[in-house]
């Protein structure tokens, strides 16, 4: 884009704007909003919707550039002086006037919103998307026909992608944005596009053809659940696979003790769903709405993330001592036992890679089964958190007599709802071997979209809510188990919590409490809270670090389309980050539409403004966290079911 | 003379149906090389993709003088490498004979003979690319091995075509221009395909200027029953009646001659439609949905003009690619030159007053 300024005419009205700019862009910086279905900021523009057609003819004192378009031989228009054009890819110019509601464009826009809708089978009662649906609000703004023609996809079949996404082919409008998604952003390339004119599906790559030019050889691919394709499909077509409604059935059994938990990253994204401004922190308010919902407890997830924080540390120091004890050829023993390992790293199954994001960890079991020693075994940050709620604290309740509407504490009686902004936590929820003493850890996986429909569907009003804190004893949480919503945030809470135990020389966080004795390096690199490289928006960030003396390198891949790079090298490094969705989980596939990168930066502003406000930022810090720990290190097996998992391939 | 300069002076324009000035294409493509920093490659496309109903003329040019074209597409390399080279060290340029499926089949020993040796490839159009698939910019997405419909312009392929490089595209009788042109020895003619009902069908080497009347006079095809002829480029051309044959044919050259009697006007409209729903790539919602549903309106108990009449608009007006645009083409002109004479003819239904709404 050029710096020049040109002056050109929105409705009449005189405007002087960058040259270069999209008329839409103009359109918007000038109060009006053209409207649009297949336009997405995180993409390049497709203009495949052509609803966003604004009238264009340029003014007697400037020249018509000439048009290159082919016109087989037709005969140039009778209005040849005034074109329609799509205001999100063209380009404004000198002297150009454009008209956005002249009897020309309000036929081609209605019609083709028409035409669209004619795509679209409406489920409104059912779909927790009526509420924002771009569709409906376009039929109202505009007055539309929405039945105009007859529903042409009436008869096409619903994808599922386990227990997480879904694809509706019968709501679908061919806007392409899912598959943009899964193969320009994620680089997953399992969505392709079959078929050609109104025959032309979304279909899995797995899926057995259908049409006669399908692919004859099936690529090895599998859906990630990552809901990219949710995230930026404009009419709900591509979903999470709801699970509201049995959360709602769960609600009105008052034979169960409702807890629900809210995972880091929805407190700063939930409130753009009720038109507060985007980058507000309302912890306080999410808590109210559960607790107004019918949920007797709520915790924090952040709790869960420091947990999670101390066992990923400690494992990362072990693994690094274990290399060095190699390197230095003191232990035989443990040279031979892991060299049956991965390939990469035979010996000490470094690096270390995060394991926080299911749709990574899936990533991984599928596409990399060669990578799995190199997992840290403990479990994400909600599994811990309620595997404590159903082990720790129900235990600490039901001894202290607690009992929740009448009923007793138990274990059994137990229903945890988990809330995360994303669709794979589905699937982890439902995973075998997470289950603690024959029962899963949770019970339903909701969405930042689902939980602000359950609000909006039991009128709530959201924003006028008075804050409430978190449950106790789960309720207390460092910043940074803020921060694990963010991209590089698992990696510097992680750094935070080793830092620390390095530079003190300890091995765990619960063993070794108090023994500050050992510390053998100055207090700066003791008291390390932030490490502000790891932090931003890049795809991949790395650094070099020192840690008591040793070096660690450290990466962090932000979205699993700039993961390559990484794999390439992954000898340059010593622990590595993974999100799967760009940003981290304020970017997740379960967070409230429209996500883009300006949305994505204020929500992770948010994140860290929480950090830089609490009280205690390390994990390790967190008292609550190292009480659960040492009543688990005293519970023999148990302690291994609830921090740690296993994982296994999947291709 | 260089041979941009004897271009102009022919006034050579493309036969792929644009008509677009050829000099003018040219010197696109070596000014977006003139402009490029650093490593500069280039690509010339020979358009042999051929699709639509009607049109055969390529086909029989690649037959029987598919040297001169071959020719014409080195003509081209050779005038691009010189720019590339004068503008930088480093200057590719890469050649990509487009041919349609059935075409390689029955070409593909002689054409493989002609471009030994030369930096021009075939590159067999995918068998289900159909009509869309010989749309410059599809044809750039193919050689890719993207899904074949057309691109978003601008950017034109002259600045940004085959993976993102100046790219030329021209059509096969283009070449073949340019071939004669380079040899002084271009006399205005074309290629015209006659086809339909006519006693000789086939591809004839005439001169531009002929009206439709000569040219069927000269080829002996001039009917004598009552006829219409759709012109220009197949399903997509133009339609008259027989008392406006004195204007010369457009587009990509095409004559189909259709009797009166012998045809239905409802079954001609309907293979139109659904011609253009069946190759329409599904890429933008007017002529995706609008095709499709200009079928159903139209064949409905009771078709409703207006809407039937808003669809076309909407196709000429939003459509991204010319397939899109160029659907109200032969219907809209049917329904005005035709109609009303078939109406005299049979003097049936209360379609007339229905094409008053049609203008």
């Amino acid at each position: 884009m050029t710096d020049k300024k040109v002056k050109i005419y929105l409705d009449g009205k005189e405007i002087i704007c960058d040259e270069g700019a999209t008329i839409m862009r103009v359109a918007q910086d000038n109060g009006m909003m053209l409207p649009n279905l297949c336009y997405h900021p995180d993409f390049s523009v497709k203009a495949n919707c052509r609803i966003c057609v604004v009238e264009v003819a340029y003014s007697a004192d400037s020249v018509q550039p000439s048009s290159l378009r082919p016109d087989f031989g037709m005969k140039a228009p009778k209005s040849a002086q005034a074109r329609l054009v799509t205001a999100c890819d063209t380009k404004v110019k000198a002297g150009m006037e454009i008209k956005t509601d002249t009897t020309r464009v309000k036929r081609s826009r209605n019609l083709n919103i028409e035409l669209i809708f004619a795509e679209h089978i409406e489920k409104c009662p059912t779909c927790i998307w009526r509420v924002n649906c771009k569709l409906l609000e376009l039929a109202e703004r505009y007055k539309i026909e929405i039945c105009r023609f007859k529903d042409r996809k009436g008869k096409r079949q619903t994808y599922k992608f386990a227990n997480a996404v879904e694809i509706d082919s019968s709501q679908c409008i061919d806007c392409r944005n899912c598959l943009e998604a899964c193969n320009d952003l994620q680089k997953i390339n399992y969505l392709e596009l079959r078929g050609k004119g109104v025959a032309q599906e979304i279909v899995p790559v797995t899926e057995k053809g259908v049409f006669a030019f399908a692919k004859a050889d099936r690529r090895k691919v599998d859906c990630i659940y990552c809901g990219q394709c949710a995230l930026h499909c404009p009419v709900g077509a591509a979903q999470e696979q709801a699970d509201w409604h049995l959360v709602e059935k769960a609600l009105k059994n008052k034979s169960e003790v409702l807890v629900a938990q809210i995972a880091p990253s929805i407190r700063v994204s939930i409130g753009e769903e009720f038109g507060v401004e985007t980058g507000r922190v309302m912890t306080g308010q999410v808590v109210a709405a559960l607790k107004k919902l019918g949920f007797a407890y709520v915790f924090d997830v952040n709790f869960g993330a420091d947990v999670t924080t101390i066992v990923e540390a400690e494992e990362l120091i072990e693994r690094l001592k274990i290399r060095e004890r190699l390197l230095n050829h003191e232990d035989k023993k443990l040279e031979i036992r892991n060299l049956k390992f991965g390939k990469v790293t035979p010996i000490s199954n470094l690096p270390m890679f995060t394991s926080c994001c299911p749709a990574w960890i899936k990533y991984v079991e599928f596409f990399r089964p060669d990578l799995i020693p190199n997992m840290t075994t403990a479990r994400s940050p909600q599994m811990h958190s309620a595997g404590i709620i159903k082990t720790y604290w129900a235990e600490k309740m039901s001894a202290q007599g607690g009992s929740a509407s009448g009923r007793k504490i138990k274990p059994k009686n137990i229903v945890v709802v988990s809330i995360m902004p994303c669709t794979a936590k589905k699937f982890e929820s439902s995973r075998k071997e997470l289950k603690i003493r024959g029962d899963w850890p949770i019970d339903y996986c909701l969405t930042t979209r689902e939980l602000a429909w359950l609000i909006k569907k039991n009128k709530i009003d959201f924003k006028s809510l008075k804050a409430e804190r978190a449950d106790n004893p789960l309720g207390t949480a460092s910043g940074a188990g803020a921060i694990y919503g963010a991209t590089g945030g698992v990696m510097e809470s992680a750094l935070r919590t080793a830092a620390y135990l390095m530079a003190t020389a300890q091995d765990r966080v619960c063993r070794d409490l108090g023994l500050e004795a050992k510390i053998r390096f100055g207090d700066s690199e003791i008291q390390r809270v932030e490490f502000k490289d790891v932090r931003g928006q890049e795809g991949v960030k790395t650094a070099n670090l020192e840690m008591g003396g040793k070096k660690v390198r450290v990466a962090v891949v932000n979205g699993i389309g700039s993961i390559q790079p990484i794999l390439d090298k992954l000898k340059d490094f010593d622990y590595i980050e993974v999100m799967a969705c760009p940003d981290g989980c304020i970017g997740g596939g379960g967070q409230p539409i429209p996500t883009t990168a300006e949305i994505r930066k204020k929500r992770l502003a948010a994140l860290y403004k929480i950090d830089g406000a609490s009280k205690i930022r390390r994990a390790h810090e967190n008292d609550e966290a190292i009480g659960a720990l040492s009543w688990l290190k005293k519970q023999g097996k148990l302690e291994k079911t609830v921090l740690y998992t296993t994982y296994k391939k999947r291709s | 003379m260089d041979i941009l300069e004897k271009i102009k002076l022919a006034g050579l324009v493309g036969r792929g149906g644009a008509c677009f000035p050829v000099a003018k294409k040219w010197s696109a493509v070596a000014q977006a090389l003139a402009d490029k920093a650093g490593e500069k490659k280039c690509y010339v496309v020979c358009n042999a993709a051929e699709g639509e109903p009607g049109v055969i003329k390529d086909d029989y040019i690649l037959e029987h003088h598919a040297d001169q074209v071959i020719n014409g597409m080195k003509i081209a390399v050779d005038f691009l490498s010189a720019y590339a080279k004068a503008s930088a060290d480093k200057g590719v340029v890469k050649g990509y004979l487009f041919l349609n499926y059935g075409y390689n089949k029955k070409l593909k020993k002689k054409l493989t003979v002609l471009l030994k040796s030369s930096v021009i490839e075939i590159f067999v159009k995918p068998p289900n690319a159909g009509y869309i698939g010989g749309e410059e910019s599809a044809i750039l997405n193919a050689i890719e091995g993207r899904r074949v419909e057309p691109r978003l312009k601008p950017p034109f392929p002259t600045t940004a075509g085959l993976w993102g490089c100046p790219t030329l595209v021209n059509n096969v009788e283009t070449f073949y221009n340019v071939s004669l042109v380079e040899a002084n020895r271009y006399e205005n003619k074309r290629f015209y395909s006659l086809t339909g009902d006519c006693p000789r069908e086939g591809v004839y080497d005439l001169p531009e200027s002929f009206s439709i009347e000569k040219i069927l006079k000269a080829t002996k095809n001039y009917p004598k029953f009552p006829f219409f002829v759709q012109c220009g480029g197949g399903a997509a051309g133009e339609v008259l009646n027989s008392r406006q044959l004195k204007r010369s044919v457009q587009g990509a050259g095409s004559i189909t001659i259709y009797s009166i009697t012998k045809n239905n006007y409802k079954k001609i409209i309907k293979s139109w439609l659904n011609f253009f729903m069946s190759e329409s790539c599904g890429q933008c919602a007017p002529c995706r949905e609008g095709t499709f549903r200009l079928g159903e309106v139209f064949l409905a108990g009771k078709t409703d003009w207006v809407l039937f009449n808003n669809l076309l608009d909407n196709l000429a007006d939003t459509s991204v690619c010319a397939l899109g645009c160029s659907v109200p083409v032969p219907i809209r002109s049917f329904l005005k030159n035709v109609y009303p004479q078939i109406n005299q003819a049979n003097e049936s239904t209360n379609f007339t007053t229905n094409i008053q709404i049609l203008k």
